[in-house]
């Protein structure tokens, strides 16, 4: 029951301000919604007993991706002192789309899953040992190294991410000579 | 006591919502917002299927962590990408950066 | 209930087990407890800071041969705090022209919770535990990494180019070094492999610094970059950019920053003897439990702990109250150049190593060999700096100085091209400055 109502108070946090990011015309305040409503998933990942990637979260999202969103909207102020719509001419549109999504996603979900609280497969967590889920991140970190596992994806990873530290780099700096209207 | 389907609901909400961020908004940064809310949909899709499912296999937790890792590599080189187009265009409208159309 | 028994869980630091002794141990009285134990500790780490404040100020006095506080409260000023903290309530609430109302209010609360809330995963003594988290490590790395965003808050929501500078500062800088206290923070968890707090006190047979004395000194100093203290204070910078990101700040909600900036620097003295000194660990005397059942030991171990911890405290002062600040590129060059590759290779050698050495060595040999280990690297470290150091002396006096920014810093690369990586945020400030977000317009400040 308790959690019941930790889930509804997070569900709330995480799409109240998942709306405000997508309708809300200060880009500034778009990214701080963005961060609550990231907040509110790094709960949902707590209620779900993966703290490791709660805490990733933060660290990923809040401490890393939220700056960058930040700083960007920083440097690219100019535009958005104009008081027109923050909405494309094809918003309407999206909204159809978007919500004729939402209802075909809604109906598929509740046809493959019950909705009511119970003791079935699908209704209650899946009944374990708390050890196990306690030594998850161990198993975890094990799988990410151990060449039966993931390890391929794991260095494949990384190397994406030294790709994109490189390529943004580059991308971002300013070519010689346009140093003057910077 | 909660059921699986709630985490799918949420999930599927949370994605809709980020999808009409990324159709409708105009600026670059707020599409990009949008796409990050969507990943964190897919990611709160595997941590459920992972906790209801199998939570003694680590597969959804992996998943969910390369999702991560996705979703900061994007967001680096698509903000990077952003102040680029700033830098060239004197603009961050998505719909004006339309050169290749004529 | 017995009154006695009352005085020993008091005094045993066992409340816990008195009330589940006496009230059953239902749901009701575990949440009872969790929230006892929440208000208990929060009021405790907001309480110690007034008394940390006195301490602050008599020891930087004494060190700039003054007397400190020395009127309210006897011949010590020992109230001169709660004095201060009455004058901060009683002043008028300031909302600056032009402010973003939500960022500059919600700045002051944010950082306050976000200092409170690592104090969840420190043990002051055994079983004296907000949560004996198992990824205990990885929270507070977390929360630390969500206070820089609250500084960005805080300096953007101010509608002030003194705060906006200062919360760059504050974000470049927080941001790079975290890069080394977490690489530094991975020596002490593969050597308890572990990463709970509790964990990694109860692996120290032997204190973590006489096995790892490199990655304590590489977490001390970047801790003080990350509190933002001298000689990392550029993000306030008094003589620069007045008060850095909290410039618009008056009455408590600047008291609010003072607080979390305390007590992060307790915080971090105590992350540093949990890691690195064994924590409450006093010669096994915290595990003493007495003959009737009470664990008298923990209060050994907290007055352990604590004693340590103000230890540490005092040299953060002691380095406060020593060292000038240093200038924003020799920071980040310091980091980037020299701290990060050193870390990087502490973390490597010392992985190898330790799964090199059998498992059930006796611990002694282990620590020699990494103490050994430890001082090669500082060698070998030490040395190419001092050759580094000799190169930039002989370009300086044979180009007319031009290496002199690399030759102060001691240990920055040659390469000028990458010289100014490191103040690039402050160059982009004055054009963010004239012209502001959204409707937000730059407003002269009314006077106060």
């Amino acid at each position: 029951m308790s959690q019941q109502i930790i889930f509804f108070i997070l569900a709330a946090i995480t799409l109240t301000s998942a709306v405000v990011v997508v309708t809300i015309r200060n880009l500034f305040h778009a990214a701080l919604a963005l961060m609550v409503s990231f907040l509110g998933v790094a709960g949902i990942y707590v209620l779900l007993e993966a703290p490791f990637l709660g805490m990733a979260q933060l660290l990923v999202y809040i401490g890393a991706i939220s700056i960058l969103i930040i700083f960007a909207i920083m440097m690219t102020r100019r535009l958005m002192q104009t008081n027109e719509s923050p909405f494309n001419s094809q918003a309407v549109g999206a909204l159809v789309g978007a919500a004729l999504a939402l209802v075909i996603l809604f109906v598929v979900i509740i046809r493959l899953y019950p909705m009511a609280p119970g003791d079935g497969v699908g209704q209650s967590a899946m009944a374990v040992d708390p050890a196990i889920l306690q030594s998850s991140v161990a198993r975890m970190g094990r799988s990410f190294v151990s060449a039966e596992a993931y390890v391929l994806p794991f260095e494949v990873a990384s190397v994406l991410l030294l790709a994109a530290l490189v390529g943004s780099i580059v991308i971002a700096w300013p070519r010689r000579g346009e140093e003057d209207n910077q | 006591m909660i059921p699986l389907s709630w985490y799918l609901l949420l999930s599927a909400a949370l994605f809709c919502i980020g999808l009409y961020g990324v159709l409708a908004r105009r600026n670059a940064i707020a599409i990009l917002m949008g796409v990050e809310l969507m990943l964190n949909a897919v990611n709160i899709n595997l941590v459920a299927f992972w906790r209801y499912l199998t939570p003694d296999r680590s597969v959804g937790l992996v998943w969910a962590t390369f999702v991560l890792t996705v979703a900061a590599a994007e967001a680096a080189v698509g903000l990077a990408l952003v102040i680029s187009v700033y830098r060239n265009r004197d603009s961050v409208i998505a719909e004006e950066l339309d050169t290749l159309k004529n | 209930m017995d009154i006695l028994d009352l005085l020993k869980s008091l005094l045993s630091l066992s409340l816990g087990d008195f009330i589940r002794r006496n009230f059953g141990t239902g749901p009701g009285t575990e949440l009872l407890i969790d929230i006892g134990g929440v208000v208990i500790l929060s009021t405790f780490c907001l309480l110690i800071v007034i008394f940390l404040i006195w301490l602050t100020r008599k020891i930087v006095a004494r060190m700039q041969d003054r007397i400190g506080p020395n009127r309210v409260g006897g011949r010590y000023g020992l109230l001169q705090t709660v004095a201060d903290v009455m004058k901060l309530l009683s002043k008028e609430v300031i909302n600056p022209a032009g402010a973003d109302w939500v960022a500059f209010n919600a700045a002051p609360l944010l950082i306050v919770m976000a200092a409170l809330l690592m104090w969840a995963v420190m043990p002051f003594a055994p079983g004296v535990i907000g949560v004996n988290l198992n990824i205990g490590i990885f929270y507070i790395l977390a929360i630390s990494s969500a206070s820089v965003m609250i500084i960005l808050l805080a300096g953007w929501g101010s509608n002030n180019k003194y705060a906006l500078l200062g919360a760059f500062r504050a974000v470049a800088q927080m941001v790079s070094y975290e890069v080394p206290m977490i690489l530094a923070l991975l020596v002490p968890i593969i050597l308890a492999s572990t990463m709970s707090t509790e964990g990694i006190i109860a692996a120290q047979t032997l204190p973590f610094i006489l096995f790892a004395p490199v990655s304590a000194l590489i977490f001390f100093i970047s801790s003080l970059a990350e509190t933002g203290r001298t000689p990392f204070d550029l993000l306030e910078a008094e003589s620069e950019i007045v008060a850095g990101f909290h410039i618009e700040y008056s009455g408590m909600k600047f008291g609010m920053f003072f607080l979390a900036e305390f007590l992060n620097t307790l915080f971090m003295s105590g992350l540093v003897v949990t890691l690195y000194l064994g924590g409450y660990r006093f010669f096994g005397l915290e595990n003493w439990v007495s003959a009737d059942g009470y664990p008298y030991g923990r209060l050994i171990g907290l007055i352990a702990f604590f004693a340590k911890t103000f230890l540490l405290y005092f040299i953060y002062d002691w380095v406060r109250g020593t060292l000038p600040r240093v200038r924003v590129d020799q920071i980040l060059n310091f980091n980037w150049k020299f701290l990060v590759p050193l870390s990087l290779a502490l973390v490597f050698f010392v992985a190898i190593v330790d799964k090199l050495i059998p498992t059930g060595t006796n611990v002694v040999v282990r620590m020699t060999i990494h103490l050994l280990l430890n001082i090669l690297i500082a060698a070998v470290a030490l040395e190419l700096l001092r050759r580094r150091g000799r190169q930039n002396r002989l370009a300086m006096s044979a180009g007319g100085g031009s290496g002199g920014v690399e030759a102060v810093a001691g240990h920055g690369g040659g390469h000028d091209d990458h010289g100014h990586d490191g103040p690039q945020p402050i160059e982009d400030v004055p054009d963010v400055l004239d012209t502001p977000l959204g409707v937000r317009e730059p407003v002269a400040v009314p006077a106060h």
